[in-house]
């Protein structure tokens, strides 16, 4: 079987974000861009099910800036055997909607004919929590988001969710679109050795024209804002000044 | 205009502050229509016509929707759209799971998560671990959209919308559903609870986590934790409050060990009243607390439990 890992160049999460003044957007010029902690995840699966020999090959696909290529390499890095970047917008600012992103990635399963797509479960810029749920959807295949556990087992798998009320265990036909939760494993680094040797590994370079899709936006960006800023408080002295705060002050209790 | 709304039924009870925070946000976008489905779904449907706004309900009652599977779910709200504008649902990991792929069945973008809605077109949404609002306008035909319920107030009860049932689907035969893995409890849910009190990673342990939750029973509290006490194993993974975890906005939050990440902050900081206890003054917990206590939590929890 061979697994596709669909990976996003997000914002690192170590950033404080800025909205731009003109309301425009947040502000991505010199800022540090890292893999989407969640496809951190999905990779490291990936990987670890083709070493258990699930899977023979793993596939990584990015979709969106030129720079996304780094995103890649770090995939490779870690250990996925080969790459494939679509350019589809010239400028770090422009992110393509999950819509976009589906159509996109089920042009690259159609070629490629995984037996499951393995994605984050959110990317951490757009919190938008879509584009494995669409990708399932525009292949008429099974899904199982929020995974925090995956057994394949013949031509289906065992997915436990992570859901609003505990964990939820469904089983899945494959080819499935799996996308993982925060709790599946602990992605490894790569090592100095493995990243010189990702330098050599094949990245194929495409752009949405290729495969036919149109990827302008469906949703216009209005405006961009703060949040309401919310002031510190005070600090109390003791235990018996912050009962007497929440009673008498706050009344909260 | 006509709003379809998933309403949130788990094992045939409707989950009545999630649907009904959910009809509230959707108030300015026309007539609303509730869909409640699952393999027992009669009685949820009941309910949810009592609630203020609610146009009409329609059940559909099923065994293919038991467990709400996201194939058949979305199957059976494309099968109804048709006749729609909007096709809503509060953002539940449900609704998370099955409203992306019913937006790409019906080729338009998903809006998830909107905290505010400003006209029929036009949704406010948090990004960014809600370090920005970002205001969108769709330009698809119809929209399918998800709520932030910690956004909206519930809207009343009392009204009494007609019932009726709708034609179900077929099985897609994709996946079944195994087991649930739920741990009983009698205390308050935490995404509605009035008052929510969080564990970090500065609590330790499992055992010393029974702490914040005889804390919290005190207070008739939910119990939240980050995402460190989480991974770390002091508490269950539905816990986790937090930008991929709960949203909450209670009247009261009480953070105890937790030093206030980002990804933390914007799973609670809409809360009205934030405490803070923690041993480091400098933790960025306190410049969003109303009221922040430099101490040792392993004290200071006990003595707060005792006084209370
Ligand atoms: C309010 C709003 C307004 C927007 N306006 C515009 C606009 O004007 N123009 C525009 O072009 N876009 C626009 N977008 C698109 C947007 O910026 C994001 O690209 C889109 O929301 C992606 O969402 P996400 O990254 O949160 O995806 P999620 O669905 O949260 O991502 C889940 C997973 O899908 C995979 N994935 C997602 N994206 C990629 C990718 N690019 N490459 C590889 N794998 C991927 C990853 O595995 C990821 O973990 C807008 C989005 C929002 C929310
Ligand atoms: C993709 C991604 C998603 C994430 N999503 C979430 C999320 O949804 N929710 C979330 O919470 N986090 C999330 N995180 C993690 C987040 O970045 C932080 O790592 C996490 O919130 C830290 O948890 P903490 O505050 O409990 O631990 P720490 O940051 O380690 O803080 C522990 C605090 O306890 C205090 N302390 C220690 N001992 C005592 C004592 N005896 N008395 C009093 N105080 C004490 C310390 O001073 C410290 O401030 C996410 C991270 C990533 C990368």
């Amino acid at each position: 079987m061979k697994i596709l890992v669909p990976v996003k160049r997000v914002i690192d999460y170590n950033v404080k974000v800025r909205v731009k003044g003109d309301g425009s957007g947040v502000d991505l010029a010199n800022v540090k861009m890292s893999m989407n902690p969640f496809d951190e995840i999905a990779v490291e699966q990936a990987i670890r099910m083709k070493e258990a020999g699930d899977a023979e090959e793993v596939v990584v696909v990015s979709i969106g800036v030129k720079q996304s290529q780094e995103t890649l390499r770090t995939a490779l890095a870690m250990g996925a055997d080969r790459a494939i970047l679509i350019t589809a917008a010239d400028d770090v600012h422009t992110d393509i909607e999950p819509l976009a992103v589906a159509k996109l990635l089920k042009a690259v399963v159609d070629e490629e004919q995984p037996g499951m797509v393995l994605c984050g479960k959110q990317a951490i810029d757009n919190d938008m929590n879509a584009t494995g749920q669409m990708l399932a959807a525009l292949l008429g295949w099974s899904q199982a988001t929020f995974a925090s556990e995956i057994k394949v087992d013949g031509d289906h798998a065992l997915v436990k969710r992570e859901v609003d009320g505990g964990m939820q265990s469904i089983k899945v036909k494959m080819p499935a679109v799996v996308s993982v939760d925060l709790r599946l494993n602990e992605p490894r680094y790569a090592s100095l050795p493995n990243i010189m040797k990702a330098k050599k590994k094949p990245l194929d370079e495409k752009t949405a024209d290729d495969y036919g899709v149109d990827v302008s936006p469906r949703l216009e960006i209005v405006k961009t804002a703060e949040p309401p800023e919310r002031k510190a408080g005070i600090i109390v002295e003791s235990v018996d000044q912050l009962v007497d705060k929440l009673k008498n002050e706050a009344g909260v209790i | 205009m006509t709003v379809l709304l998933l309403g949130e039924v788990d094992n045939g009870t409707l989950n009545m502050d999630a649907t009904a925070k959910a009809v509230a946000a959707c108030k300015p976008l026309g007539d609303i229509h509730v869909l409640c489905c699952g393999a027992e779904a009669a009685d949820a449907g009941k309910e949810a016509a009592t609630i203020d706004g609610v146009a009409k309900v329609l059940v559909a009652e099923d065994a293919i929707y038991g467990h709400r599977l996201a194939e058949p779910t979305a199957a059976l709200i494309v099968s109804l759209a048709g006749d729609y504008d909007h096709v809503v649902a509060p953002a539940t990991t449900d609704a998370k799971n099955i409203l992306p792929r019913v937006a790409a069945l019906l080729d338009v973008m998903v809006i998830t998560d909107v905290s505010g809605v400003v006209d029929a077109d036009t949704f406010e949404r948090p990004i960014y671990a809600g370090n920005a609002i970002q205001t969108v306008k769709s330009k698809d035909t119809k929209k399918v959209v998800s709520i932030r319920t910690s956004s909206f107030d519930a809207a009343g009860t009392g009204n009494s919308a007609e019932v009726s049932d709708v034609a179900t689907g077929d099985a897609p035969g994709l996946s079944e559903w195994v087991e649930d893995h739920v741990a009983e409890s009698d205390r308050p849910d935490l995404t509605s609870a009035g008052i929510v009190v969080s564990g970090g990673r500065g609590v330790g342990s499992e055992e010393d986590f029974a702490m914040i939750e005889k804390l919290a029973d005190k207070l008739g509290a939910a119990v939240g934790a980050s995402r460190a006490a989480v991974d770390s194993g002091y508490a269950p993974n539905d816990w986790q409050v937090g930008q991929t975890g709960k949203v909450v906005a209670p009247d009261l939050y009480v953070a105890v060990g937790i030093s206030g990440a980002i990804q933390h902050l914007a799973g609670m900081k809409d809360s009205k009243i934030i405490v803070a206890i923690n041993k480091d003054e400098e933790a960025p917990i306190f410049q969003v607390a109303d009221y922040g206590l430099v101490a040792d939590l392993f004290e200071a929890v006990p003595e707060l439990e005792s006084k209370l």
